[in-house]
């Protein structure tokens, strides 16, 4: 099998809106593949599409080489998913949700026994595993559903949005569990984000997802290397100033514009430290006023920058927003 | 084969889990135990000394007991499938439909849950009629009726999950079964003879599901039933039937 996933076209519409648009890719078996997008990019919606959790409105997608309608079940039997929202029984102890997640599996007694214990050490839980979810921090929730869904050893695990409203500490650790089962199950890992770091720090690859279509897809380094060696941003006293002063550097040859907004003007070069002088010599020359300049190595910051014109934290508002319905609709 | 008896050990699951959470609350534990013998306590000696037989008598406190339990089983069966409007405020459902087990099994699963805890208080019911004086005709008549209250149990459970399916509110919910719940029990002959009403009240009774299974429970313990006892046995298993299929319909529709 050449890809673990692999959709063609595949696409979901609500109504006149595609938050799926038609996306094809290929996931490669034991790869770590990240999907990175804003809030409402469509993630989600591939993912529940990828699960079975929906049925998409166009084209085909196979997971694990089953068609995710027509062989749901298998494809069912092939994954594990650990949803955005928390999806633990918090009247249960955390051995207690392995083992009913074990059985849903078809794991018989004793499989379940030793797998419990394994999952629990892998995510470092084995001495509260007897205590009910309820007594839980987000962080200790978060590791049991992961370790609930390497449980029953599937192919493809999807996480949805891992790491989203914990501390950066906790987020590290998570990662830290993701990554070491990664390679020690050989699993190939699908999951979506819409911090950079997190995306730079574990995948392989990332698809940027924007508006339901993938706009960019390749390694993380890859993706910065291709922006050039350095980024320059110019904040401009003057927001306004911010389309003239990009039409010079066009003029003059400084073609890696990566994006002008909110008075705000990047620039991908090759020597950046060696192109200061002159792009603030041009700045002058057409009489703009350059509030402040900075210089910095791409980060996947500007490369989703550069493929939507829009950052990525623009959606906090969204983010907010989100975690204030899990609170309300989640725990009783 | 081996899909059905992933389907057997997935159902076993969903009863499982439910024993679980129901052994976990207090409340519900006490609210089982407890129900049962305020039916008994309080509505058995009012309906009592309040009836009167046409040409003269009273009625027999036997007589209430198999409606108590009819009652008992209806109440807690239809309100059971609220669990799975939790299931779905809390998120906890997603990992129960993603998991690769026919969803008809996940949905009976949830029915013998709920008809679990239904059993137990209808056979305390069966008890405490007992010891204040109802006399059963046989020990194989209980045993039949238990199995009765089983079989009814789940066809009130199928109607739950299949509501509780489309509902997305717990409230909406609550509201909806207080509604049902109560044209069904009076309609039910659980509380006086059906044999001599207005036709157009037998009409209505007789196309209730309760009352079959109520005149089921009163023939196999009392040894006499308006209904003739194979039709309430073929109607309450022929509504149990259907609505444990629609309910499992239902359940595997929902989306998340």
């Amino acid at each position: 099998m050449s890809c673990a996933i692999e959709t063609w076209e595949i696409s979901k519409r609500y109504g006149s809106v595609a938050a799926v648009d038609a996306i094809s890719l290929c996931i490669e078996p034991g790869e770590i593949f990240g999907l990175l997008g804003p809030n409402g990019a469509g993630k989600t919606t591939l993912i529940k599409i990828l699960t079975t959790m929906t049925e998409p409105s166009g084209g085909q997608a196979r997971v694990w080489g089953y068609d995710v309608i027509g062989q749901a079940s298998s494809v069912r039997m092939n994954i594990g998913v650990v949803f955005q929202d928390i999806t633990l029984d918090d009247r249960l102890t955390g051995r207690e949700n392995l083992d009913l997640h074990g059985r849903l599996y078809g794991l018989d007694g004793r499989a379940r026994k030793k797998r419990i214990e394994e999952v629990l050490a892998l995510v470092e839980m084995a001495d509260r595993a007897d205590a009910v979810v309820r007594t839980y921090s987000g962080g200790m929730m978060r590791r049991l559903e992961i370790a609930r869904g390497f449980m029953h050893r599937p192919n493809v695990l999807f996480l949805d949005e891992p790491t989203l409203g914990l501390d950066p500490q906790t987020r590290a650790r998570i990662w830290e569990y993701i990554k070491r089962l990664a390679d020690e199950e050989g699993v190939t890992v699908v999951l979506t984000t819409h911090y950079m770091e997190e995306a730079d720090h574990l995948c392989h690859r990332i698809g940027i997802i924007d508006r339901g279509r993938i706009v960019a897809l390749d390694s993380p380094r890859a993706m910065k290397d291709r922006l050039g060696g350095d980024v320059i941003t110019l904040k401009l006293a003057d927001a306004n100033d911010g389309e003239r002063l990009a039409a010079v550097f066009r003029d003059q040859g400084l073609a890696g514009i990566i994006s002008k907004r909110d008075g705000e003007l990047s620039l991908a070069v090759a020597r950046g430290e060696e192109q200061i002088p002159r792009v603030l010599s041009l700045a002058s020359a057409a009489g703009i006023a350059v509030h402040s300049v900075s210089l910095h190595r791409p980060t996947l910051d500007d490369v989703f920058l550069h493929h939507t014109g829009r950052a990525i934290r623009d959606k906090d508002a969204g983010e907010a927003e989100h975690l204030g319905h899990r609170m309300r609709s989640g725990r009783r | 084969m081996a899909s059905i008896k992933r389907g057997i050990d997935a159902a076993l699951t969903m009863w499982l889990s439910e024993m679980l959470r129901f052994s976990r609350s207090k409340s519900r534990i006490i609210g089982a135990l407890t129900t049962p013998l305020t039916f008994m306590l309080f509505l058995g000696p009012g309906l009592i000394s309040g009836f009167q037989l046409r040409g003269g008598g009273n009625l027999d406190f036997g007589f209430f007991a198999p409606g108590l339990i009819g009652m008992s089983v209806l109440f807690a069966s239809l309100f059971a499938g609220g669990s799975i409007i939790w299931e779905r405020e809390s998120g906890v459902i997603k990992e129960i439909l993603v998991a690769p087990v026919s969803r008809f099994f996940l949905a009976l699963g949830r029915a013998l849950g709920g008809v679990t805890i239904a059993l137990i208080q209808g056979i305390l019911l069966l008890l405490f009629a007992h010891l204040i004086g109802a006399s059963y005709v046989s020990l194989g008549g209980v045993v039949a009726s238990i199995v009765v209250m089983a079989i009814s149990g789940l066809g009130f459970m199928g109607l739950s999950i299949a509501l509780a399916s489309k509902i997305d509110s717990t409230e909406g919910f609550q509201v909806l079964m207080s509604f049902m719940t109560m044209p069904l029990v009076l309609l039910s002959g659980a509380f006086f003879p059906i044999s001599d009403l207005p036709a157009w009240l037998a009409g209505l009774v007789h196309l209730n599901p309760l009352t079959y299974a109520v005149e089921a429970i009163r023939y196999l313990l009392l040894g006499s039933s308006s209904i003739p006892i194979r039709l309430c046995l073929e109607v309450t298993a022929a509504f149990a039937a259907v609505m444990l299929w629609i309910g499992g319909r239902m359940f595997g529709k929902i989306r998340v």
